[in-house]
């Protein structure tokens, strides 16, 4: 058969990817069961379930890294098996992986030759290579310097790269393993775009997500999995909740309901913050922010505009140039981040992994990752096992943390359960302001309403809530008032219900004035402007 | 820690020791001219060099064995040989939990020593209390040289591994310079050894046998490093530091002062070996007098002992016995016409297949299906 052949759009039988009785165990768990997926030239196909569905695994089968126990991978008719990623690629199947596999010190010319150099006699022909990459660059829309290094790339460039080394290969079947999950809004449009013509050029495309929004933007045909078996099949037209409730396998509201906040003193108050990278740049720049008690602030920006640098700062972990940071009153820039837990102050990091706990402690041992030392979890210099344990369990039980049991280590617990620990702990304590970073990322559907949930009821018992997110749907769902952050500054404070675009725009660094002037709208809609 | 993983590191340990054990055999028979002659003529007459191989390997561990744990003088003098290794090994595993290579075992059991031996000698005070008073000495020794590593890594964020060894050396030259001053030289010696501890300040020992204080204040050490890990405030924020030290200090934690105390209770440790080696009573009932070799290798080997225990205190006491039994069995071997440092290699190679799990349960798959058995709950965690 030939590789090129040119009616591939056309969606015969016997030209497509097909997986059938896909069965793979790890020990006693049963990671995917008997899932059947086709993929045809020319559509998207959604592959959509919560962390730990089996999504992943199934595309590592279908790239030849695992191997399944049971089950079938035929390509365009023929029956294959993969014993590594090389047999999947020969095959014409291409990979664009969530964490990239890029060389960071190396171009893009040279990363698309990686594994396959061209040339004769161990000579590397980089202009060959390099004119491969203007070509496909041209082809397909997907416009990269092949002379940039990838460290000095942004991250939605470093994933174009990621699809031209796919497309290099003559991929005709392209998987996108969650690649919305590190990308800003406008990114995540380019790259909807990027994947519209691949598929009109005749690819066929997988697109692995637990985002509704996306699925419902873009796919022709979704498949639902769920704890590791098909849970249903949709069209593009499928309503979210309906989506929602195949993923989860109950009902979920996708909106939290909350009372009118009452917003009461301000109990954290920042003014002149400032904070500087490593390489001398301004991270946080003259920064002035106060929130009340009983109110939910959400600042709202694109990733890498000083919000990180902010939560850090704010609970100590990253120095400040200058600025002080009140909690009710009390001046706290100059504490230990031990002296800040103590005044109150809440934290759910931004990467729960690398600060949220230690993956080999146990559940129990992680609920009491800052409060250990003090009574009633310590007495002197001894732990007093049985107190934390019995804690654990209350914590289990009230956060619904999903464990075989409280001596679980947190390591092998789902992205949503992982991230229910860290705000159990931090939610079981008496604070007077919560700082949480990006509380949902990497996180399903059914633990992100139970999460928003106890971020309201929080608010509702007068602590001062700062959320710091990009997604502007948590924003939406969340905030009393919504800040946007650009460049290490606020530039603007508005109301919970200002549109997407005008948010788009001041997220691009348009003070609030300007955004309202060019998204048309009066300023009635929003409340407490400040520049 | 689940109890199948558990399970699983017992067995590969285990498995390592017998692996060392089948090629040490080996090696005797390769190093043996008598009996390689028999494999001359193996085709012509096979049992011959069979008979003999079989022989030397019996009569070799035999002897081992017998040197080791034969009688009740061989296992007192095992533990003996035992004791500084499981306290200098409880030092280097300590800081290893913490996240922290201790290389600097040698150096602090020095000024154990050092201070210990000086104490021992050169002060006069009655019973009891001069042995408890050196005893503090040499710890404080060893806890102040292994705290000055701690400093300078919490301060400047100076490598560990470079500081220790070269404090290594710094208490190595230290020593050797002492030895040649009038305070620690023996009156009327022009060689580099110090006057003789005072019989007040000699560890006390079970009459006839080697079993000394030594040992005693070794088990108590693990089951105090024991305690301080699983069970007190300090241990919970040690092992976090070491497992991840971002989230140990988002959690509150100072991995600055953590390192710091780490570093003093491992140097205190290691001083404890150091203290042993000074005031341990020698086969003749007295101490060794302290020279250039006092401490001899125990500041590497502990980390040996480390790596064989696993880092967990009731590893490193198997680990400190076993060592110290093929310390003292090898001497027994040498009568048995095989030499001694066989047992050097053992230690060597039981390292070896211990450091690299990956190598024994390829020679053994069924350990490998075991291992992948319990990994599974850890890999969960990575499906998505």
């Amino acid at each position: 058969m030939t590789p090129d052949a040119p009616e591939a759009a056309d969606s015969r039988a016997d030209e497509s990817l097909r997986l059938s009785g896909i069965t793979k165990r790890f020990g006693s768990l049963v990671a995917n069961s008997g899932i059947d997926l086709e993929l045809r030239p020319g559509e998207i196909h959604c592959l959509l379930g919560e962390n730990g569905a089996g999504k992943s695994t199934l595309m590592n089968i279908l790239y030849g890294l695992l191997q399944p126990d049971e089950g079938q991978i035929v390509v365009d008719g023929v029956p294959r098996v993969f014993t590594g990623p090389r047999n999947a690629i020969d095959a014409g199947i291409g990979m664009v992986h969530q964490h990239f596999m890029l060389v960071d010190v190396f171009t893009v010319a040279e990363n698309m030759i990686l594994g396959r150099e061209p040339g004769t006699l161990g000579l590397i022909n980089l202009r060959q290579a390099r004119r491969r990459v203007t070509e496909l660059s041209q082809q397909y829309g997907l416009s990269v310097d092949p002379d940039a290094r990838i460290e000095n790339l942004p991250v939605g460039i470093q994933q174009r790269v990621e699809i031209l080394k796919a497309l290099a290969n003559d991929a005709r079947y392209l998987i996108f393993d969650e690649p919305t999950a590190v990308l800003t809004p406008q990114e995540i449009e380019e790259l909807m775009r990027v994947m519209r013509s691949l598929r009109d050029e005749g690819k066929g495309v997988i697109f692995i997500t637990h985002k509704l929004r996306e699925v419902r933007a873009i796919a022709d045909r979704i498949t639902v999995i769920r704890r590791g078996a098909v849970a249903g099949v949709a069209g593009p037209g499928e309503s979210e909740a309906s989506l929602a409730e195949k993923m989860v396998g109950h009902q979920v509201s996708l909106t939290v309901s909350k009372q009118q906040h009452e917003a009461g003193d301000v109990r954290l108050r920042l003014s002149g913050v400032t904070a500087v990278a490593a390489n001398g740049s301004v991270a946080v720049d003259d920064l002035d922010l106060e929130v009340r008690g009983g109110e939910i602030l959400c600042i709202a920006g694109v990733q890498g505009n000083g919000q990180s640098e902010l939560a850090a700062a704010l609970i100590g972990t990253y120095p400040l140039r200058s600025g002080t940071i009140m909690v009710d009153g009390r001046t706290v820039d100059r504490f230990t981040t031990k002296e800040r837990i103590d005044a109150g102050l809440g934290y759910v990091p931004e990467d729960r992994q690398h600060d949220g706990f230690v993956g080999s402690y146990s559940v129990a041992e992680n609920l009491v990752l800052n409060s250990y030392h003090k009574p009633p979890y310590a007495q002197g210099l001894a732990l007093r096992g049985g107190v934390i344990r019995s804690n654990a369990r209350d914590r289990v039980a009230e956060f619904d943390i999903r464990t075989t049991s409280i001596d679980t280590e947190v390591a092998a617990l789902s992205g949503g359960n992982q991230q229910k620990v860290v705000l159990a702990r931090e939610l079981s304590r008496e604070l007077a302001v919560l700082v949480a970073s990006q509380p949902t990322r990497g996180v399903d559907v059914g633990a992100i309403e139970f999460l928003h949930k106890r971020l309201v009821a929080e608010r509702d018992r007068g602590t001062a809530v700062l959320i710091i997110s990009t997604e502007l749907d948590e924003v939406a769902a969340l905030a009393d008032r919504v800040a946007v952050m650009f460049r290490g500054r606020i530039v603007g404070i508005v109301g919970p219900h200002t549109s997407r675009e005008v948010l788009g725009l001041m997220m691009a660094g348009a003070s609030v004035e300007e955004a309202m002037a060019s998204a048309d709208v009066t300023t009635e809609e929003t409340e407490g402007v400040v520049t | 820690m689940t109890r199948s993983s558990w399970w699983t590191e017992i067995l590969t340990t285990i498995a390592a020791i017998v692996l060392a054990l089948i090629i040490g055999a080996v090696v005797m028979v390769v190093s043996d001219p008598d009996v390689l002659d028999k494999y001359a003529y193996f085709f012509y007459r096979p049992g011959d060099a069979l008979a003999a191989s079989g022989d030397k390997i019996g009569s070799a561990y035999f002897a081992l064995l017998k040197g080791a744990v034969g009688s009740w003088g061989a296992i007192t003098q095992s533990t003996s040989q035992a004791a500084p290794l499981i306290l200098a090994g409880l030092g280097v595993a300590l800081a290893f939990r913490a996240g922290l290579i201790n290389i600097g075992g040698q150096g602090q059991a020095i000024w154990g020593a050092i201070f210990a031996a000086y104490i021992g000698f050169g002060v006069h005070l009655p019973l009891v209390i001069h042995v408890l008073v050196a005893l503090i000495a040499g710890v404080l020794g060893g806890a102040i040289w292994g705290g000055l590593v701690g400093w300078l890594k919490a301060r400047t964020g100076a490598h560990e591994v470079i500081v220790t060894i070269m404090l290594n050396y710094v208490a190595i030259r230290m020593l050797a310079w002492l030895l040649t001053t009038p305070a620690f030289q023996r009156p009327g010696r022009t060689d580099s050894i110090s006057p003789i501890v005072d019989w007040t300040a000699t560890f006390a020992r079970l009459a006839g046998s080697q079993l000394h204080v030594g040992f005693v204040l070794a088990l108590l050490a693990a089951a105090a490093v024991w305690w301080l890990l699983e069970r007190s405030t300090l241990g919970f924020a040690l092992k976090a530091v070491g497992a991840n030290p971002h989230a140990a200090a988002t959690a509150g934690m100072s991995v600055a002062r953590t390192t710091i105390i780490v570093m003093v209770l491992a140097g205190a440790l290691a001083g404890l070996a150091g203290v042993d080696a000074a005031l341990a009573p020698s086969d003749s009932g007295v101490p060794v007098p302290l020279s250039n070799g006092i401490v001899g290798d125990v500041g590497f080997d502990a980390v040996t002992v480390a790596l064989v225990g696993r880092s967990r205190p009731v590893g490193v006491v198997l680990a400190g016995l076993l060592f110290g039994a093929l310390h003292t069995g090898g001497l027994g071997m040498q009568g048995a016409q095989t030499p001694g440092t066989v047992t050097d290699v053992l230690q060597a190679l039981i390292v070896l297949f211990v450091a690299a799990p990956a190598l024994v349960t390829r020679l053994l798959p069924f350990l490998r299906r075991r291992a992948a058995r319990s990994a599974t709950p850890e890999s969960t965690g990575a499906l998505t």
